[in-house]
């Protein structure tokens, strides 16, 4: 346990370090922002619509009551999609998709010695593989969220449409409101996606880099990665929703 | 000229090197022999500094490798080209891009030079036409004969090759244990090349060391090595009854 700390914390102190050449590291940026941002869109995007949908017809279902006026529904699924699903369940998602591709990326670079490769000739391995995975899904996991979270609603408002389990305009009403506290409400959700991203990147190039052995090992990496990102940031969800919502 | 003084390696208490020295010399293709598990890649990753050893000293050309901070290490290791045992060419990268790389990391060089360049050691090797293909679309022998490319195109002083015809025909092999031996001549290279394989070993070994259970057991050439009496040795180079008859017929 405490050796993994240990071993983790000098794989990020590497990060730092100057990288050999500047524009091939801006092109390996954007490949990753295009591999772990763009590539799991689509997935993103469909999974949401369906939750948005469901989630109107549980909370429709929910609180049917003639005292509660229906623009409640819009209201509360608009509060579960920014404050846990999108940025929580999204991310749980994205750390099985993700997370197992990049641990097995770098575990087969690594028993294949594609990683000793790039050491003899002198490029730091763990700034030039892992600096850009990082720092590219800092920047595009936010996004995929607020794609997310705009796909949430138009799933829920396909249902309403369809369905007519309760009328479009009270559902949009319900989506619209207490506008202030939804800026207050996006900003905490996207922190928290910026968090988990780290933890999504960073511990499954962790367990993907130190791989040892051949692609049995690469397998099991990739099986850890997944289980460790997805409970950290599980625990870190109940730390920083602690914090920011107080 | 590297010079390895009194290498050795343990790990978690399992001696894998002990007390190993060595000259490998210039222009010549020096020879680590020995069966596998013997210490043979955890002596070369020692000299490459993938590895750090327990004790001993490597020493390129008059310059200790060892005590020495990551930036001076850099500038030894522009001087290092290595052929890794599967090959360890960038799965992402084409042929034309995994040649280039070092050369786009490393040099200065305009785009125009460095394509020139890459196409000169493609052709060096004999690869032609395959540019645009990715690693697993060629060969196994076309891919060694591509990491060679990728190892000479920084213009090393030192070539290591880990085993560099394992899961090759023989024929390719030999082709493989040619072009090496040539290149090193050619450029005068100081060129490690790690076998287990006795046909490279009376083709091209110039300066031999045998490695027994991680110890220095014998150093010799291709013409001394069919008459040792090191027993381990003898042991190693006629391993099968054919050739032991054959040993007992000279
Ligand atoms: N990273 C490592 N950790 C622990 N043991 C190792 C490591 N690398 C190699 N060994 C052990 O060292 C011995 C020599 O291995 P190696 O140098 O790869 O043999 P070979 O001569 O076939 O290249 C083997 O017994 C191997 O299990
Ligand atoms: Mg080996």
């Amino acid at each position: 346990m405490f050796y993994h700390i240990g071993r983790y914390t000098t794989m990020l102190s590497y990060l730092f370090a100057k990288p050999e050449r500047v524009s091939t590291y801006w092109k390996r940026l954007i490949d990753e922002i295009i591999q772990l941002g763009v590539k799991s869109l689509f997935m993103v995007v469909l999974m949401s619509a369906f939750m948005g949908a469901v989630l109107v017809i549980q909370t429709a279902s929910a609180i049917e009551s003639a005292w509660i006026p229906d623009y409640t529904v819009g209201f509360t699924v608009k509060q579960t999609l920014i404050l846990e699903f999108c940025p929580t369940i999204i991310s749980l998602i994205l750390a099985g998709k993700v997370g197992s591709n990049i641990a097995s990326e770098l575990g087969t670079m690594r028993v294949t010695e594609q990683i000793d490769a790039l050491e003899v000739m002198g490029v730091n391995s763990i700034g030039f593989l892992i600096g850009p995975k990082i720092l590219g899904s800092l920047f595009i996991f936010p996004i995929l969220i607020m794609y997310s979270m705009f796909f949430g609603f138009v799933g829920g408002w396909a249902l309403c449409y369809l369905t007519e389990i309760i009328p479009i305009e009270q559902y949009l009403l319900g989506i619209q409101s207490f506008s202030y506290e939804n800026y207050e409400y996006l900003r905490y959700a996207l922190i928290k996606t910026v968090f988990f991203a780290f933890i999504i990147t960073s511990v499954s190039s962790y367990f993907g880099y130190y791989t040892s052995g051949g692609a049995l090992e690469v397998g099991k990496s990739s099986t850890k990665a997944v289980v460790y990102s997805s409970i950290l940031i599980l625990m870190i969800n109940v730390l920083l929703t602690q914090l920011l919502l107080d | 000229m590297i010079e390895i003084k009194n290498i050795s390696k343990s790990f978690s208490g399992v001696q894998v090197l002990d007390d190993v020295s060595f000259t490998f010399q210039k222009g010549k293709t020096n020879l680590i022999i020995g069966k596998s598990g013997s210490g043979k890649s955890v002596l070369t990753k020692c000299i490459v500094g993938l590895l750090e050893p327990d004790e001993g000293e490597i020493i390129y050309d008059g310059r200790s490798f060892r005590g020495i901070n990551n930036k001076e290490r850099k500038e030894i290791r522009k001087e290092l080209g290595m052929l890794f045992q599967g090959g360890a060419l960038f799965d992402s990268l084409s042929v034309e891009e995994n040649v280039a790389f070092p050369l786009k990391m490393f040099s200065n060089s305009s785009k125009e030079e460095i394509l020139e360049r890459t196409n000169f050691c493609l052709n060096r090797v004999n690869i032609i036409n395959k540019n645009n293909l990715f690693p697993a679309e060629i060969s196994g022998g076309m891919q060694k004969r591509v990491a060679i490319a990728r190892a000479i195109a920084m213009n090393p002083k030192y070539l290591f090759c880990d085993e560099p015809n394992s899961g090759l025909d023989p024929v390719t092999a030999i082709v493989i244990d040619e072009l090496i031996k040539e290149i090193t001549e050619e450029y005068q290279m100081t060129t490690v090349v790690i076998t287990h394989d006795m046909n490279s070993v009376l083709e091209i070994g110039d300066n031999i060391m045998f490695i027994y259970e991680g110890m220095n057991k014998w150093v010799g050439d291709r013409n001394t090595i069919l008459n040792t009496d090191v027993k381990e040795l003898n042991n190693f180079v006629y391993v099968s009854k054919f050739l032991r008859q054959f040993k007992e017929m000279l």
